[in-house]
């Protein structure tokens, strides 16, 4: 990612494929259990507004970059926007999986979806940051802007509701 | 398998639009889109920026963009209102309120585009025209090279610009037998324009106004053929105390 950084800051319209290549998964990962079918799109518009904010950024600053929490900082942003937006033009939240019909799906990914969708946001936002998308507990305080001690409490108490709804379910 | 490790399952490679919309977005690639026009389907090309090319669709346009922009474009559905503006321009031949992107171009270049543009369906003018109309009439070459390499034809309508001496002229997009035929389309009679061009008449006046005008200015199409009378150049209208139209602006 160093690399890709000082790549960015020598040729930022070169090597931007590149970076979308290196963040699209991330970024899908984390977004789609957040916002279903709507996590395509914000991806796309996280990406874009990377581009336009290393645009007018100098090469000197592109190169400290730490690309991975840098751009999970614009897309939970974004993240939030929607949520917000959604709140005050309240849609139907889709969840299930529109696409990869027909794809192998290692795990029932619609009850997954189910079961985070039951834990409270800042939880569920903590957990997929940790577990899905893997970033670190410092990382992810830096992004959402809360306190190291607090996003790892939020995750065990996600965690811990997570363990309770699967034996729930299996009863 | 502990919940962690069930949790980390559920990543997903991104679906293909993630990587080409981004791309689209940031305008790194240009989108495109096939279209019908009068000399066959069009491969129309756009970015943020506007519309960037419109050339002939065949198996070379993407190599051909290519080698022109420095970048690459992929099949793509155009953004919101541009999609009936982009066919709407073609058929009216003017881009209208339809975006160009003219990033590619020298300023010279586009004042030219933008005269050109503003040329009216069904009529012509030369090449000598529009270098007097930016202001700059020994360019005619200059104006002809523009012409030449202009990136939206159809859309700016290089079709309407011809030879000063009347003649037709060549045409960037399919050679000039696709500029007779958009011509045509538009009721512009190419055989009449050309036989002009062999008499030598380059303008036509109103006896009873004495306003000279272009050929194909829709006023001069007005003129009562008793009351019709043909000149080589300006000056000889001027002698016979003709003015010039100020549509067409002679």
């Amino acid at each position: 990612m160093e690399e890709l950084c000082d790549r960015l800051a020598g040729d930022l319209d070169g090597s931007f494929e590149e970076l979308v290549k290196a963040v699209r998964d991330d970024l899908y990962s984390g977004l789609r259990p957040l916002h279903g079918f709507e996590a395509e799109d914000l991806a796309q518009e996280a990406l874009v507004r990377a581009y336009r904010a290393l645009s007018g950024y100098e090469p000197d600053r592109i190169r400290t970059l730490r690309l991975r929490p840098w751009i999970w900082t614009i897309a939970l942003n974004l993240s939030r926007n929607r949520v917000r937006d959604r709140a005050r033009r309240p849609t139907p939240v889709e969840l299930v999986d529109t696409h990869g019909v027909d794809d192998p799906e290692p795990l029932d990914t619609t009850a997954w979806d189910a079961r985070l969708a039951s834990l409270p946001l800042a939880q569920r936002r903590a957990v997929v940051l940790r577990h899905v998308v893997d970033l670190s507990y410092p990382e992810i305080a830096e992004i959402t802007g809360r306190p190291e001690g607090t996003i790892k409490a939020d995750v065990s108490r996600g965690l811990a509701r997570l363990r309770t709804i699967m034996r729930e379910e299996e009863e | 398998m502990t919940i962690e490790e069930q949790l980390r399952t559920l990543r997903r490679p991104a679906p293909a639009p993630v990587t080409t919309g981004a791309l689209l977005g940031t305008g790194l690639v240009d989108g495109y889109a096939v279209y019908a026009s009068p000399v066959g389907d069009v491969v129309v090309s756009f970015n943020p920026h506007g519309v960037s090319s419109v050339d002939l669709a065949d198996d070379g346009s993407e190599e051909r963009f290519r080698d022109r922009f420095g970048r690459s474009m992929t099949l793509a559905r155009p953004p919101g209102g541009w999609e009936t503006k982009i066919g709407r321009a073609i058929e009216a031949g003017t881009p209208a309120d339809l975006p160009v992107d003219f990033r590619s171009v020298t300023p010279f270049r586009r004042s030219v585009l933008e005269v050109t543009a503003s040329i009216p369906r069904g009529q012509v003018r030369s090449y000598g025209w529009l270098a007097r109309q930016v202001g700059n009439e020994g360019a005619v070459r200059a104006v002809g090279s523009t012409m030449a390499s202009n990136p939206v034809p159809l859309i700016v309508p290089c079709h309407r610009v011809v030879r000063t001496d009347g003649a037709l002229g060549n045409y960037s997009l399919g050679g000039p037998h696709n500029k007779r035929e958009l011509l045509s389309h538009e009721g512009a009679d190419p055989e009449w324009l050309e036989s002009l061009a062999r008499r030598g008449v380059r303008y036509v006046g109103s006896d009873t106004t004495h306003i000279v005008c272009h050929p194909t200015c829709a006023h001069a199409r007005r003129i009562a053929d008793r009351h019709r009378r043909e000149f080589r150049d300006l000056a000889a209208a001027t002698v016979d105390g003709y003015r010039p139209c100020e549509v067409c602006r002679p």
